[in-house]
């Protein structure tokens, strides 16, 4: 084949886009990014956000990273919150279909990339896998220092005692550390890191993982990443441990799993309280062997 | 004995320089100010040894330098040349790196990274601003202010902290009870107080005191000072006292430097200096106080 042809070929596929969106120089500037990120564990790494067909700040730092990995072979996932079928989530994965020819699931041990927005999902995955995590703040410093130059020189020096100390006041106020979600973690020993807006419950799951953990900021123009079998230690004191949430006593009303993270909803007319598997995808899994 | 800390050559120009910087300002052209290329001498050339357990006073009009002096060796500001150097008796808790095995003192301290640097200020100096704002984070407690040293230094007990600063703030005379207050509740020779725990929570060989009591109270001010001359004898601290006044260095200090415009106009014991001045702004200084 005549590489005229082939290059026609390749740009029919998505309406005279060629494969996976972007095209290939800034495919391979993510790339080569990402290589940095997983080189230097935790450490931001700056890189030229492109132009989604989304607006920034709905998840294209996590669909930028998705679209440079992706390859036709690949089985797709892509959660926002837990939840398989949200408005978000299936856009980015109508998009990517449209884009990148690649087929969709919902069962997570199926997936061979899975973007994620605010969770990771309960079931354990392997290293087969990549779980790219959408990232709005990637600054884990940001709420004590608004400058980015001072940000970038405490994480050059590792000047962390004013992260250190804000738990501090946490604790002297509060008697516990009252951060719920982007609860900020140290990886590899080294840098403070941004693990994005999981719960608290999902942080455990970051430390010497089998999996690669991608991070994409598409806003603020951040990647960074967390290679498998790497420490990650959220910040504790001695005599204040990191804790995760507790359900004990609660389990799904829909599966009956009391091992997950969970929603609590509210009945609207009743007032009554229940709750529900965060991630939609283990819930249904569960749910229809229940059924059988 | 040889001194704790070595300074040698130290100055700090603001500004591009030229040629003719040293040599068209200081005392006798009554201006740090370059007249051909309008950089500023902040100090230059400025040379001195800090023993243990000394005070060394410096005095000078606004302007002078003292300042400057003391935000380049407490490695707020980057020196445009000169050295310092620790003895290392001073230094058995910090990397052995310092050290070159020959010399008992380090390398040039001014020449390490920023990362050095702090590690070196963290394990050794402390410093008390004559302006609270500068030291303190008002915002937050007066024990949260004593603990960011301490975190600095790799403390990641809660309660030990707290125990630390209650020690520090019992010895500042601050009510213990009022740890978790802000600062910003405190009056001014609290906050002063305060801040000087805060210098002292790193158990610091040296500690710089900038104007200190400027802006107090008389009978505020002679708290203080009694306060600094109890811990300075208990901690065995070197003291650097830089203050525009005479009596401020008079208690404290044994030996004194008087600056102005950038250099050292004149040295020597404080008494000395003090009864017998020999330069004619030192003995304007001291006509105009006494």
């Amino acid at each position: 084949m005549l590489l005229n042809e082939w290059l026609d070929q390749e740009t029919q596929q998505a309406g005279g886009y060629p494969y996976g969106f972007m095209d290939d120089g800034a495919k391979k500037d993510i790339r080569r990014c990402l290589l940095k990120a997983v080189a230097i564990p935790g450490y931001q790494v700056p890189y030229g956000s492109r132009e989604m067909p989304i607006a920034r700040g709905w998840g294209t730092g996590g669909i930028q990273i998705t679209l440079s990995l992706i390859t036709p072979d690949d089985i797709l996932k892509v959660i926002d919150q837990g939840c398989d079928g949200s408005v978000n989530a299936v856009n980015i994965k109508k998009f990517i279909q449209e884009v990148a020819g690649v087929e969709i699931t919902n069962d997570t041990p199926a997936a061979t990339v899975i973007q994620t927005r605010h969770r990771i999902p309960e079931e354990p995955m392997s290293a087969a896998q990549i779980l790219v995590l959408q990232v709005p703040y990637p600054e884990a410093l940001r709420e004590v220092e608004a400058s980015e130059a001072e940000t970038r020189r405490m994480h050059a020096e590792a000047d962390y005692s004013r992260m250190w100390l804000h738990l501090y006041e946490d604790i002297v106020n509060y008697g516990e550390i009252t951060i719920s979600y982007r609860y900020p973690v140290t990886v590899n020993g080294r840098y403070i890191m941004d693990p994005s807006p999981i719960p608290r419950w999902d942080v455990p799951k970051l430390h010497m993982a089998d999996t690669l953990f991608l991070f994409g900021a598409g806003r603020e123009k951040r990647i960074y990443a967390i290679p498998p079998y790497t420490r990650v230690e959220p910040l504790e004191f001695e005599d204040h441990t990191f804790r995760v949430e507790d359900f004990s006593g609660k389990s799904c009303a829909r599966c009956g799993a009391a091992d997950t993270f969970l929603d609590e909803v509210i009945d609207n007319a009743g007032g009554g309280r229940s709750y529900f598997c965060s991630d939609s995808g283990y819930c249904d899994k569960r749910a229809a062997q229940w059924n059988h | 004995m040889e001194p704790l800390i070595r300074i040698r050559g130290l100055s700090k120009r603001f500004g591009n320089g030229c040629d003719g910087c040293i040599t068209a300002t200081g005392p006798e052209y009554e201006t740090n100010r370059c007249r051909h290329c309008g950089s500023v001498i902040a100090c230059n050339d400025v040379s001195f040894d800090l023993y243990k357990n000394e005070a060394l006073g410096i005095v000078g009009e606004s302007g002078s330098g003292k300042s400057t002096l003391v935000r380049l060796l407490h490695f707020e500001w980057d020196a445009t040349g000169g050295s310092v150097e620790l003895h290392a008796d001073a230094t058995q808790h910090l990397q052995q790196e310092l050290f070159d095995g020959v010399s008992v003192y380090s390398r040039n301290l001014l020449g390490l990274s920023p990362f050095q640097k702090r590690q070196v200020r963290n394990a050794l100096m402390g410093i008390v601003y004559q302006n609270p704002f500068l030291g303190l984070r008002m915002g937050v407690s007066s024990g949260g202010n004593i603990a960011e040293r301490l975190l600095g230094a790799g403390w990641r007990n809660i309660g030990k902290m707290r125990e630390r600063s209650a020690e520090l703030l019992e010895k500042t005379e601050i009510p213990v009870d009022r740890m978790d207050e802000p600062p910003k509740n405190f009056s001014g020779g609290m906050q002063q107080r305060v801040q000087i725990a805060k210098a002292l929570s790193n158990n610091p060989l040296i500690l710089f005191l900038d104007e200190v009591t400027t802006g107090l109270d008389l009978s505020v001010q002679a708290r203080v000072l009694d306060l600094i001359r109890t811990l300075q004898s208990e901690f065995k601290l070197s003291l650097l006292v830089v203050s525009h006044d005479l009596g401020v260095i008079n208690l404290l200090c044994q030996r004194t430097m008087v600056m102005k415009y950038g250099r050292v106009v004149e040295a020597g014991l404080t008494d000395q200096i003090l009864q017998d001045p020999q330069h004619r702004y030192t003995q304007l200084l001291v006509a105009s106080q006494l």
